[in-house]
């Protein structure tokens, strides 16, 4: 049974890291705009993919 | 091209119908050339990407005044400091507040800025707070020119006085989120912890594994009593320091109970504490705290007249020009004032015909006429050509902004209507109190140790946890609805205020009026299709409210191709038709007279080679559902009418509003705030409704002040809500979801004491475990929150003010 204090050691170390990265990630400004990159992400295939065709039929 | 000429085209920028003019260009319509420009540019930069996102992504055009200089006190360096984020040798950042943002096609325009200008390295939109940020090489590109650029393609930002002042913004709303992380993080912890205390046969584990876990709760419970519960001690500590009880302080009462009491069983009595039970509380209110900070966070409502008041004007020195930030601006100054341009402190007229059109601070939008040596106050814009005026006052000083300072701004409302969470709290931490040492004393007869115990259990089940929630969540669910219905209210204080209203203010100008249901008569002779069409020509040309007015009053009529036409600024219309000479303007300008003319409203006269032909009569409309509103309104409430005219219309205005409805008119700023003064004083709850900064006082003064605007976005007084004109028939409707929404807060009023009465009947007797606070706290708490927005989101359903399709009518 004595492996039980290992393991609660050990979740509360991962817990902790959590509790961390979520620190980091609210810092860095991730959570201050939740909707805008829903979009951007969109545009940037979509741009990306025209020059693409453009570069590809100059090519040719 | 699918449209034809019957159908009303539909511009390719901005997606309005092309009524006025229809401009073709690169086989595309465009309602006017503001549109056209701005597709230019983005064709010429291939940017049409833009078109392709959305459908007709633009804003219209047609309002953006042309003057090239109105950006050159951005030359200012002290402005420039003032405005920008960030800035290094390289490059400078700044964040441009652009409300015309609403659509995908505009986050890729605005991403996409170091295509139209190299200068610029990135463009960032914040689409939810409608915001972008610029970052810019300092030496390629002047803060001007970017203001240009996103002017230049329908993007103009929005830069006011109040952006100079701005400090940093704090970000509280971050705070509380690090302190909900941190309690639902050991809370959690504490849960695990706790388990086998739950299951209370623990001997399945062992006796060192419980002493363990109950140390482990302890050190877990450390950062959520000293850091995630700290707000609400300061807020309590503040509330004792001035003699009041408000909602926190049962709070604390049971966390510090809650706290110290698992303390003592873990440490002198080696038992199992409640270290869980105070990581479930703090983790609930928290949740319930963002959620107030979340529906809150939507405008701004403070504004002052800084953010109606231009940046910069134009200063006259010797015979030449400068522009000069409004705070260098000194009495005595010449300033010159441009066509659209705001006259931004009281000034003399020196040189020029000044047609101010006061329709921000009176609602009316008929420019008003100033000869040279009349004093103009601050607040007009001028319409026509430019003018010189000398400053009298300084900005800050005006007749209006007087007003502004007025002492009833000055502080905050102190009214009786006390927020009925706070008054309950009271009550709440009283009965406790009277419960716990009740319990204590009758206890302590037989066994000191249970009556101990039994005390703080009473503390610690009593925690007004669900009490708590209840008010924001009910509260801030009646904020959403009427947000989608389009009211927004500063704050959830004010719907408990709504709710207890029993006499409406109207101000008439602007707020019972609506410009475009103004009624058109032509009193004359009877007017030939032809000449029908020469106006119909004419009116076009002009962008005068009264032109527009007769425009549409002439719907459906073609128009002629004039030969010439002319708009003399504060006159009329000049035009020639066929050698025919026609005009149309006021009395002076046409020379026509009106015998026996109607009063009460504006007078458009027109001529023919010099014959007068008769004169078009307008005046303002009341809204549809005014009729329809005071009656509602008026069973129940009494009904006053604020107007700053004459009282020529009475007659009119009693026919639609009836008879029980108190009318005063000639009444100005300050008599609409004393107005409303006189009224709270005789003890009557107040619900004015206003548009113009005349109305400012008065909307500040009443209990509820309710700015009514045809534009959301556009400026509006300091007030407790902000009411999109077109739902204004929904008023009687928002005043009874007020007083639905209280009685919906009672009522979890009552099912929160349900629980608390069962869990303090259980403390009083001692018999208070663990397992029971565990299972007792969160599910009064959950199921508060369920009962609160289940019950709200119906009854606005029931209302039908979550539906906004009724609102296309």
């Amino acid at each position: 049974m004595e492996i039980i204090f290992l393991l609660i050691a050990i979740s509360l170390i991962l817990a902790v890291g959590f509790l961390f990265l979520f620190f980091r990630a609210m810092k860095s400004g991730q959570y201050d705009d939740n909707y805008t990159p829903s979009v951007r992400i969109l545009f940037d295939q979509k741009t990306k993919s025209k020059k693409n065709n453009t570069t590809s039929t100059k090519s040719k | 091209m699918k449209a034809t000429d019957q159908k009303t085209l539909i511009c390719y920028h901005c997606g309005e119908d092309c009524q006025e003019e229809i401009i073709h260009f690169d086989e595309k319509d465009f309602c006017c050339t503001g549109c056209k420009l701005v597709y230019e540019v983005l064709s010429e930069n291939d940017l049409c990407s833009y078109y392709e996102i959305a459908d007709n992504p633009g804003s219209s055009q047609k309002a953006t005044s042309g003057e090239k200089n109105r950006f050159d006190y951005l030359d200012d360096r002290e402005v420039i400091q003032k405005l920008l984020d960030f800035q290094n040798e390289v490059e400078s950042h700044i964040t441009f507040y652009i409300p015309q943002i609403h659509c995908a096609s505009c986050i890729w325009l605005l991403e996409n800025l170091h295509r139209l200008n190299a200068g610029i390295i990135s463009g960032r939109v914040d689409f939810v707070k409608k915001k972008v940020q610029v970052k810019y090489l300092r030496d390629a590109v002047s803060l001007k020119d970017i203001v240009r650029l996103l002017s230049k393609i329908g993007y103009e930002p929005r830069i006011n006085l109040s952006n100079l002042d701005k400090g940093k913004v704090v970000r509280s709303d971050r705070r509380t989120i690090y302190r909900l992380a941190v309690a639902g993080f050991c809370f959690g912890n504490m849960m695990f912890f706790s388990l086998p205390e739950y299951f209370s046969e623990a001997e399945l584990i062992g006796e060192k594994f419980i002493g363990l876990f109950n140390y482990l709760n302890v050190v877990l419970a450390l950062p959520v009593f000293f850091y995630s519960s700290s707000d609400y001690y300061k807020s309590a500590w503040l509330a004792l320091k001035n003699k009041s009880i408000n909602m926190d302080v049962p709070i604390v009462l049971g966390i510090f109970a809650l706290f110290f009491y698992s303390l003592y069983t873990i440490f002198v009595l080696g038992e199992a504490g409640y270290m869980d039970t105070l990581g479930g509380l703090l983790f609930f209110l928290l949740i319930g705290k963002i959620y107030q900070q979340k529906t809150y966070e939507t405008l701004s409502f403070d504004r002052d007249y800084k953010s109606y008041f231009p940046m910069a004007v134009t200063r006259l020195v010797q015979d030449s020009e400068e522009v000069i930030p409004l705070a260098r601006l000194n009495v005595g100054d010449l300033i010159r004032v441009r066509n659209n341009e705001l006259i931004p402190s009281d000034s003399i007229l020196i040189e020029g015909e000044a047609h101010i059109d006061y329709s921000f601070v009176t609602g009316e939008e008929v420019p008003v006429v100033k000869r040279k040596g009349q004093l103009i106050y601050a607040g007009g814009r001028q319409k026509g050509t430019s003018i010189s005026l000398a400053v009298q006052k300084s900005p800050s000083q005006g007749y209006l902004t007087d007003l502004w300072n007025n002492e009833s701004f000055e502080k905050e409302k102190v009214h009786s209507l006390e927020s009925l969470a706070n008054r309950t709290s009271k009550w709440f931490t009283l009965i406790v109190l009277l419960i716990a040492f009740g319990s204590l004393a009758v206890w302590s007869f037989s066994d000191l140790s249970i009556a101990l115990k039994a005390f703080t259990s009473v503390l610690i089940i009593a925690c007004p946890c669900a009490l708590a929630m209840s008010t924001p969540f009910t509260l801030g669910n009646t904020l959403r609805a009427f947000g989608k219905s389009k009211l927004y209210l500063k704050n959830a204080a004010v719907i408990e205020k709504m709710a207890m209203v029993d006499t409406v203010i109207f101000d008439k100008t602007g707020t019972l009026t609506e410009p475009a249901n103004a009624s058109v008569e032509f009193v004359g002779d009877e007017l030939s299709r032809e000449t029908r069409q020469v106006i119909k020509a004419m009116v076009n040309q002009s962008t005068h409210p009264l032109s527009n007015r007769i425009n549409s009053w002439l719907v459906g009529e073609k128009r002629t191709i004039l030969d010439q036409v002319e708009e003399i600024p504060g006159k009329g219309l000049q035009a020639f038709c066929k050698g025919h000479e026609f005009l149309l303007g006021s009395s002076d300008f046409t020379g026509a007279v009106a015998e026996g003319g109607k009063k009460g409203g504006n007078q458009v006269f027109l001529t023919v080679e010099g014959q007068a032909l008769g004169y078009f009569f307008i005046q303002s409309g009341l809204r549809k559902e005014v009729g329809r509103v005071v009656s509602e309104l008026g069973q129940a409430k009494s009904i006053h009418l604020l107007s700053g005219d004459q009282a020529h219309e009475r007659d009119n205005l009693q026919r639609v509003m009836g008879d029980q409805v108190h009318m005063n008119f000639k009444q100005g700023p300050t008599d609409k705030l004393n107005y409303v003064k006189k009224l709270n004083r005789k003890g009557a709850a107040t619900l004015m409704l206003g548009d113009g900064l005349n109305d400012a006082g008065a909307l500040k003064e009443s209990h509820v002040g309710i700015a009514v605007t045809d534009k959301i976005t556009n400026f509006s007084p300091a007030s407790d809500a902000i009411m999109d004109a077109e739902v204004f028939g929904k008023l009687p409707a928002f005043l009874a979801f007020a007083k639905t929404s209280r009685k919906i807060v009672m009522a979890s009023f009552g099912l929160s004491f349900a629980y608390n009465v069962v869990g303090i009947s259980f403390a009083v007797q001692g018999l208070l475990s663990p397992v029971f606070c565990a299972i007792l706290m969160p599910m009064s708490s959950i199921s508060v929150i369920l009962f609160t927005t289940v019950t709200t989101n119906y009854m606005a359903y029931k209302k039908g003010l979550t539906k906004t399709e009724a609102t296309w009518k």
